[in-house]
Parts: structure tokens; sequence; C-alpha cells
């Protein structure tokens, strides 16, 4: 009776796989938080695969190993991915999280609170403390929509223009104090730059549509113009005639030729095909042999007083993963890798700046020293963050979806465009 | 009389579960263990995901992810974005899956005639299938690009603006680049089925006057018929799953969502987004509209 041996197995086959599907529902840790707030003993740490920092991550955890034998501290780079947040998400889904990652994006935390992946530094006795001393006001940046800090904000590379010297000289153009205050002398310099400056494109920032991509078009100048977030108070602040004005200013960069709409296999700036780009202290150490290089402030509609000016932060924090069981051990390595001293010597190897208040004195040796960093260290007390809200990665990439369509490839009305998206976002922001 | 023999005949609960020869059962079951641990689990919990608002979560984690009935098929059909990616896919496999039958199966005939350095010719329509994507990729966006090989050629007929950043060429310039990726696989099945062919029946039409294409329409296209039915079939599963593609040639579907397919929406929405729920839900579409197309190219290829 083959049918009846068939049902009899399918039967078999699908009580497992429901047991199964079941079980995999399950599942919990038996140490409370807070006897895992006190926890000390050895813990790994991952940090970024970025030569400096691997260099900078290697020296702290040794110095904190000579003290500290019976806590020892295991870092590792972080594992190669499409990018470290992807690595992150899988990692907290498997309960393989380090203890610390100094590489979170902020756009990620929420997303990792969500998946109960994120320790809240609240929990430590002096953790709130400790953040809003080391940061100053820019922490509240930082905390999450119910009031605790579930990332300790580490490191900016706050963006500005950078621009190459010799290619605006060879168009002609002041190469000292070039004209990029106002939109029309940014679209007029662009323009000179790609008439005269044998560039392909004036500015080249990516165009794909990845959800990161606007930190470094819109969303930098959109901060100059206005000194808000992309969300303020659960509003979307985009489709304001503020933001409208900053997009249809990249339209018009985009369909002049001005900017290009393909992508760049490589770095456009860093193979003279750009003129401009939009980047961080980081680029000094990249560019500064090959590139005669120079900064300037963002543009504004009106061409703001430089001092006033805000910019996009591009900062990385540290997260506390909940799969560490040593969390006491993870919060004390936390604070010995964020102290004054570390925070130095992360400037002094990476020219990254740490997320102190006043660093040009604070680390006056030092910015004496190397003062092509002065400009990034002046601009890193006056940045703005992402909004830390719910579906901080969804929102990003609605917004990047109707600015791709609308602004980069031109298609429709950018006011229309922008009206649609925030109509999104606020029903994301609100968390459904 | 009659039931009461057949109940005393009837065998007992062991022999019915295992049948004469339990031992056989030994003998699959790790290929059974095997499909269902990699096969037959997952697709049954992706099914179970995309009747939830599931999210991937730590172990141990208290989160609500609550039943939500047909809610994310009833949001994929509604988003323009998912109706974009599917209508990508009838496009894909309107260029992809007529042009690898037609062009596999006559570069096939023509590698299988008596022509010169014809072990050279296999293998080079063979190697743009073991070669990397990455690689093969960075090739065509060099061709494909403004200032590329294709529009220098061109000149004043090239598309303004180029071919990968243009909404009506990306999604053609993808199913080229698969079809040319994926050929040398399909010219080597269509080689062995060629070899089944008997040479008898090309001598018979010969002797009845056939000529060349003829013979090739007569004797070479039934004869390879059920290659063709595993041709368009892989294709057409092989190509409602491109990713690479529009991932890496048009830098994530462009423009502006362009040519973005089921299975990168997947990737966006499930792992960036964190949307596992919802990007199941846009699998389990996607898999039973292929059964579907799959199904009804069995039908027309085979009814005869």
């Amino acid at each position: 009776m083959p049918s009846t041996r068939i049902r009899l197995w399918i039967a078999i086959v699908a009580t497992l796989g429901l047991a199964l599907v079941g079980c995999t529902r399950g599942g919990g840790g038996n140490q409370t938080a807070d006897q895992a707030t006190q926890a000390t003993g050895p813990i790994k740490i991952w940090y970024s695969n970025n030569q400096d920092e691997v260099k900078w991550g290697k020296a702290v955890v040794s110095a904190w190993n000579q003290a500290h034998s019976d806590q020892k501290v295991t870092a590792e780079e972080i594992p190669a991915g499409k990018s470290s947040e992807e690595v992150i998400g899988a990692s907290i889904t498997a309960g393989n999280t380090p203890c610390l990652v100094f590489n979170t994006a902020p756009a990620a935390v929420p997303q990792f609170q969500k998946q109960g992946g994120l320790v809240a530094l609240d929990s430590f006795s002096d953790g709130a403390s400790y953040i809003g001393e080391r940061v100053g006001s820019r922490a509240d940046q930082y905390k999450s929509p119910d009031g605790k800090f579930y990332q300790m904000p580490w490191k900016t590379n706050p963006v500005q223009i950078f621009y190459n010297k010799k290619l605006f000289a060879k168009a002609g153009l002041d190469a000292d104090k070039p004209p990029l205050a106002t939109y029309q002398d940014f679209l007029a310099t662009a323009k000179t730059l790609v008439d005269k400056g044998g560039v392909k494109a004036a500015i080249w920032p990516a165009p794909s549509s990845e959800f990161f991509q606007s930190w470094f078009d819109f969303y930098p100048l959109f901060i100059a113009e206005t000194g808000k977030q992309l969300v303020v108070d659960g509003q979307p602040q985009f489709n304001t005639p503020e933001g409208v004005a900053v997009g249809e200013f990249w339209k018009q960069l985009y369909s002049d030729k001005l900017a290009q709409r393909e992508l760049y296999n490589g770095d456009a700036f860093g193979d003279q095909k750009a003129a401009m780009a939009i980047v961080g202290p980081w680029a000094i150490a990249v560019y500064g042999d090959k590139v005669d290089w120079g900064v300037a402030p963002l543009p504004t509609s009106s061409g703001k007083d430089p001092a006033q000016i805000q910019t996009f932060s591009d900062e990385k924090s540290v997260g506390m993963y909940s799969s560490c069981q040593n969390r006491g051990t993870a919060w004390e390595f936390l604070k010995f890798a964020t102290s004054q001293e570390q925070d130095g010597k992360l400037l002094e190897v990476t020219g990254q700046m740490p997320m102190r208040e006043d660093l040009p004195s604070l680390y006056a040796d030092y910015f004496k020293a190397h003062p092509d960093y002065t400009a990034f260290a002046e601009q890193a007390a006056r940045t703005v963050e992402v909004p830390n809200v719910p579906n901080s990665v969804e929102i990003w990439q609605t917004f990047r979806d109707a600015y791709t369509e609308s602004v980069i490839f031109g298609r429709g009305d950018v006011k229309s465009s922008f009206d649609q998206a925030a109509e999104k976002v606020k029903t994301l922001a609100a968390g459904s | 009389m009659a039931a009461s023999a057949a109940t005393t005949s009837r065998p007992p609960l062991t022999r019915r579960l295992l049948g004469r020869q339990p031992v056989g059962y030994l003998f699959v079951a790790p290929y059974v263990l095997f499909l269902f641990l990699i096969f037959a689990y997952p697709l049954g919990f992706a099914v179970y995901m995309s009747f939830h608002d599931y999210f991937f979560a730590a172990p141990g984690a208290i989160v609500d992810r609550p039943f939500v009935g047909l809610d994310n098929f009833t949001t994929a059909l509604a988003d323009p974005a998912f109706r974009r990616a599917m209508l990508n896919v009838v496009i894909f496999i309107a260029i992809n899956v007529p042009l690898t039958v037609f062009v596999g199966l006559l570069l096939a005939t023509a590698l299988n005639a008596a022509i010169p350095f014809r072990t050279f010719w296999r293998a080079s329509y063979f190697v743009p299938y073991v070669t990397a994507s990455v690689a093969v990729i960075g090739v065509w966006q060099w061709l494909f690009n403004s200032g590329g090989l294709v529009n220098s050629i061109l000149g004043p007929l090239a598309p303004d603006p180029s071919w990968l950043v243009n909404r009506f060429w990306a999604m053609p310039i993808i199913a080229l680049f698969a079809t040319w990726k994926q050929l040398g696989f399909y010219v080597l099945l269509y080689l062995a089925a060629l070899q089944n062919i008997p040479e008898e029946l090309y001598e018979a039409a010969e002797v009845d006057g056939a000529g060349p294409v003829r013979r090739f329409w007569n004797v070479t296209v039934p004869g390879v018929r059920p290659t063709t039915t595993l041709v368009v079939i892989a294709a057409t599963i092989t190509g409602a799953n491109f990713f690479t593609e529009p991932y890496l040639l048009t830098g994530r579907g462009g423009p502006a969502g362009a040519s973005v397919s089921p299975v990168l929406l997947m990737y966006m929405e499930g792992i960036e987004q964190g949307h596992a729920g919802y990007a199941a839900a846009i699998g389990v579409l996607l898999a039973l509209g292929v059964m579907v197309v799959s199904l009804v190219n069995r039908y027309l290829l085979e009814r005869s």
C-alpha cells in the first residue's frame, strides 16, 4: 500500500517540520542584565579594517592587556562583508557578536536595538554621565527614542568640500579662495571647471541608490542650509523649501552634466576626473601627496558665514552587544579606549576627530604640528547626526529612492517627489 | 467473509510504514536529511516568515513578531518597486530565454560541425561561464559607459543617457549580459544532445532533397526537443533569480530602480532594512510565479 506509506511519511515529516519551526522560536539566556553588567573577565572586540584604525586598535588593546591580565581583550578586524552593518546584523542573529564594535553606524543603531542586539549604556551607573562629560552638548543626538544611549559616540569625520587646487588654477579660478560659498557661485565654478579644467565632472558623488549615499551629497548641504536633521520630532524636513532648494541645486548640477549620473569605478577625485569631493579629514592622509588640495566650507543658498555652517558628522560609535557576558570589563575597556589619552592617540594615528568638545585647544600640540587638520577640528564642533528614529535605514532608503529618481535622473518634480517620500517617512518615523 | 479476510491479512504497522525492504530507507536517509535541512526546512520557514511581521533578532531576545496573515503579500502586490521588479523579470526572460535557445542551438550546431579549431571555439564560448561575474561586469561597464567602446563606435547614434543609466536600455543590457555569460553552459547541453541524433536521419533527409536549413529545422530541432525543454526551464528559473547583474552592472538596480530584480529587492528589504517577513513574501510570490511559468513552458514544449 504505497499510498498509505506516503501519507504516513508526509504526516511524520510535517510534524517534524512544525516541531522544528516551533523550536527555533524559543531560547533565551540565563544571566540577568544586572549580573552581566557586573561581570568581569575576558572579552572580544571588533574594530574597523582601516589600516590606521587597526594600528590604533592594536596599541590600545595591548596597553589594556598589560594592566589587566585577568580581563584580557582579544581584538579582531570586523569580518569582511558588503558593509559593517550587514555583518553586525547577521552576527546579532547568530548570537556571536563581540562585546564591543568600534565601528557602529548611528543609522543602524535603531535596527540593532530592535533586534535586541544592543546593551543600553545607561545600565552602568556612570554610563550616561560619562557620555555627557566626554561628548558634551552633542550627546543628545545619540539618544534613542526611549531616552537611553545604545551607543557611545566615538569619532567623527565632519565633511567639507575638498578641492584640487591644480585643476582650479588650470580653469583660471582662484585656487586659494575658490568661489564656492553660494549655490550660484558653486554652479558657475563647476561649469568653469568642466569647460576649462579638463575634468569630466566638477564633483562626482556616487549616483547609486544605497541608503547611505545621501550622507555625501544631499545631507551635508541640507544641514549647512538648515542645521537640522532629516527628521525632527517625527516630521520630515527634506521637503521644506530649504530641502527642496538643495535638491534643485543638485538637480541642476546633474542636468548640466557638472556631476555625472554614471558610477565611477574607482576614485574620481583621486584620478582627477572630478575637481571636488565631499569628504572628511581622513582624506588628508589619502590624498596628501597625490593631490594639491584645499578645503572649503559647504555652499549655502545665501553664502553663510563659514563659522556658522554646520555639516554632517559621518560619525562612528561604539556599540556594546547583548551577547557580551563580561559587560563590566567591556564598559571599563570602553572608557579606557575613549579616554582623553587614547582619543589623542586616535587623532594622531588616524587623523579622525574624537567626539569631544573643543578639540583645537584640547589637543593643541597636535594641531600645531598638523595645521591641515585644524579646519576639520573646528568644523567638528558643528556637526549634525542622522536622526535616531525607528526604521532609520528604511527612511534613508525611501529618501534616497526619491532623490535618485527626481534629482539625479531628473524624472519628475523635486518638490512632489520629496513630498511623496515625506508622507512615507512620517509613517516610518512613527514606528509603523 | 471478504471483509474479514482483508482485516486478517492486513500487514503489521512497521511493514506498512517501512515496506518490504526497510534497509532501503537507511540508504536514502542521508540524502533525505540533507534535502530536509537544506531545502525543505528553509522553504517551510520562509513561508512561515512571510505570514509574520518577521525580523531577525538576537537569540533569546524578547521581540514581537506577530502573525499578519496576507499583509506582506498584499503590500508586495501594491508596491511599485515589486511590480517593477516582476516586470523586469518578464523583460529579462523575454529577451534571455529565446536568445539562449536560438543562439545556443545555432552555436552548438556550428561547433558540432567539422570546423577548424573546433576545440578552441568550444572552450572560448565556455570561458565567460566560468569567469567570475565581478570581473566580466567590469569589462561590460567599460564597454557600455558613456565614454566606452560601444558609444565610441556608435558616435552620434549612442543613447543619451548612456546604456547602463538609461531607463529603457538598462534591462535589455542586463539580459544580454546574462545570455552571453550563461551561453557556454547551454551550448554544452545542446552539444551533448546533438550527439544523440542518429546520423541516418540527416542522410535520409538529404536523400529526400532537404537542404541544410530544412535538415536543421526538421531533424535537429525536433531531435533536441527534450534538451530545449530543459534549457527553457533552467534559463527561466535562473533568469527569474537574477541578482548580480543589477547589483553590480547598473549600481543596485539603477537608474532609479529601473533594473531592480525581485531577489535584489529581497536583499534590500530583508537584509538592509530588516523586513525579513516582507522579503520572504516576495520570495514566495517569485517562487510561485516561476513554478507557473515553468509548468506552462513544459506543457507547451512537450505537448506533442
